[in-house]
């Protein structure tokens, strides 16, 4: 008997939708390994702790790190208070209305925002308009903006999911508003309010339209935030595109990729420690 | 997927909020009053961000549209900002952002659908566990990375295929819609999941094969989400900067084939910034208004989407 046409197409389908996730995976690990295997023979305690000497880069790219690492904890440190506490005013606080309204269309906007766009704005306030020029400082301000709608939606989402019977336990109990956010609800949603900040500093790490123009392409290994410096990522822009030391670009592709998935498994981890605990 | 569409039951009116019942000191009064203060401020710093991103871009580059025109600034064909007299027409990098953003979508969006019906309705909990979190991954690869690979490797395919020197229209098509993935995918089968389970178990009872239950009655329900997904990939692919950058060849043109040097606005702006003077960078400013008006439409019409058809749901 030969099989139904809707056999067939199932069969057809099935395997289209198969394909297509293996070639989504399929890139991504093509990506990894090619960057892994050209930049491994790179990577030496030189590399990471030394300084690029001469025209072409030569030596290490430790300033450029210290750039990347110093800009996003910064950012982080900025965003981190403001962000929750603005998910915590929209989820506990705030009655459905205009000004929510309003908040989240604009913190959807902020998302939506180009990254070039948000460089050119911290290019005209931070550095220009304020004054401070390039420097570590503005590319944290710049990249808080960044950061912040991320920061604010996965918070938001954490609140949400904590049980509604804990909240009433502590009014039950007495407790005023803040007590119960502060005491109650904050701590339960920690672990999921902790991956997302990690996962919008990962965002932050690879930014490198934003920095460029922020936080300037000058090699310097930045000491106060007043500093300028390189990040990595515009660090590998210029060394790929000028094509002068692939061998260099190989090595901060590496290590950029070697942060990123950090972040990604970190915040993984934790997430799935949290739910075992809460089982 | 928004989570304001679930609201948490208020509690009864609270001491915070009626000061008339003496149930608490006034000084825990005050401290609760201020603090509620405190965080609709920390609220409206994402208002702030977008209203000082609106006045600090606009600001500077208004004066283009007023020496300019608008219309022409927008439809000109000529981008000679150092010719004399200069001429500042963005028609061919609006022309190439939607371009390579069209494309990108007609590989990606295919693609990052798939992958989320997979996710959803196919794949056992083993291959889940490493197919979203290489989803995930790849939404936090630094657009340079994909810029970089696409340098050194897709270029010199594309360049042996082709003959020419692989950078262009392909290559940009080519690495955008691997970049698009991971938006529209996650946000597809956020859709996907909140599909009731019942309809579809209903749907298998009828003797529906998996994929009549996909394309008959998952996809019909979860279209909003979707057609969401679509048009948030859309705002992704053009204002994606580095990746496209450093494949796409650079030529304020509109491009000549598939494998012709071309440039985006997202693209052009990076590429003049570091030279730029006086009315040239007066315009650059003008084309990130002009980028920033694009992304504002997209998240308009993700809104008007959920708007006109969400109430089904």
């Amino acid at each position: 008997m030969a099989p139904k046409a809707r056999t067939v197409s199932n069969t057809l389908a099935m395997t289209l939708l198969w394909t297509s996730a293996i070639v989504t995976v399929g890139v991504l690990f093509a990506l990894i390994a090619y960057v892994f295997i050209n930049g491994i023979a790179q990577i030496s305690l030189d590399f990471i702790f030394g300084y690029p000497r001469g025209l072409h880069a030569e030596g290490g790219i430790w300033p450029t790190i210290v750039a990347s690492v110093y800009v996003t904890g910064l950012a982080m440190l900025i965003v981190t208070p403001i962000g929750i506490l603005a998910a915590v005013y929209l989820s506990e606080y705030a009655r459905q209305g205009r000004m929510v309204k309003a908040i989240r269309f604009a913190a959807d906007s902020l998302a939506a925002i180009p990254s070039i766009v948000l460089g050119l704005f911290g290019l005209a306030l931070f550095v220009e308009a304020l004054g401070i020029g390039f420097s570590v400082l503005s590319g944290a301000l710049a990249l808080a903006f960044l950061m912040l709608p991320i920061v604010m939606r996965t918070t938001e989402e954490a609140i949400r999911a904590v049980p509604r019977y804990i909240r009433w336990g502590s009014y039950g109990l007495g407790a005023t508003k803040w007590q119960t956010v502060s005491r109650v609800v904050l701590p339960a949603a920690a672990p999921r309010v902790l991956t997302g900040l990690i996962l919008a500093t990962g965002r932050a790490v690879g930014e490198t339209a934003v920095v460029i123009y922020t936080m300037g392409t000058m090699i310097n290994t930045p000491v106060t935030p007043l500093d300028p410096g390189r990040s990595m990522t515009v660090h590998l822009y210029l060394l790929s595109t000028e094509g002068i030391n692939l061998q260099a670009a190989y090595g901060t592709a590496l290590l950029l990729m070697v942060m990123i998935l950090g972040f990604n498994l970190t915040a993984r981890l934790i997430v799935r420690r949290s739910r075992r605990l809460s089982e | 997927m928004t989570p304001g569409n679930v609201p948490i039951p208020r509690p009864a009116p609270h001491i915070a909020e009626s000061p008339n019942i003496k149930l608490t000191s006034r000084s825990t009064y005050l401290k609760e009053r201020f603090l509620r203060y405190l965080f609709a401020a920390a609220a409206l710093v994402a208002v702030l961000g977008v209203l000082l991103i609106f006045f600090f871009v606009g600001i500077r580059g208004w004066p283009i549209f007023q020496k300019v025109g608008v219309w022409d600034f927008l439809t000109g064909m000529v981008w000679a900002p150092t010719a004399t007299p200069p001429q500042y027409g963005i028609f061919p990098m609006l022309f190439g952002s939607f371009v390579v953003m069209a494309g990108a979508l007609v590989l990606g969006a295919p693609l990052a659908i798939g992958t989320a019906i997979f996710l959803s309705e196919i794949a056992s909990p083993k291959v889940r566990s490493v197919v979203r979190p290489a989803v995930e991954l790849l939404a936090g690869v630094p657009s340079v990375v994909f810029g970089f690979f696409g340098l050194l490797v897709l270029r010199p395919f594309l360049a042996a295929g082709s003959g020419t020197l692989g950078l262009g229209l392909m290559a940009g098509w080519l690495i955008l819609a691997i970049m698009v993935v991971p938006t529209i995918a996650t946000l597809t089968e956020d859709a996907l999941d909140s599909v009731s389970g019942g309809v579809r178990e209903a749907s298998y009872a009828m003797g529906a094969t998996t994929w009549q239950t996909i394309y008959k009655v998952l996809v019909p329900s979860a279209r909003v989400g979707i057609i969401d997904a679509i048009i948030l990939g859309m705002g992704r692919a053009i204002g994606e900067t580095m990746a496209v950058l450093m494949v796409i060849g650079n030529a304020p043109v509109i491009p000549k084939g598939l494998f012709a040097p071309f440039s985006t606005i997202t693209t052009q702006i990076v590429i003049d910034m570091s030279y730029a003077t006086g009315d040239h960078r007066t315009a650059l400013f003008g084309m990130a208004i002009v980028l920033f008006a694009i992304s504002m439409l997209f998240v308009a019409a993700v809104r008007l989407v959920s708007r006109l058809f969400g109430a089904e749901d």
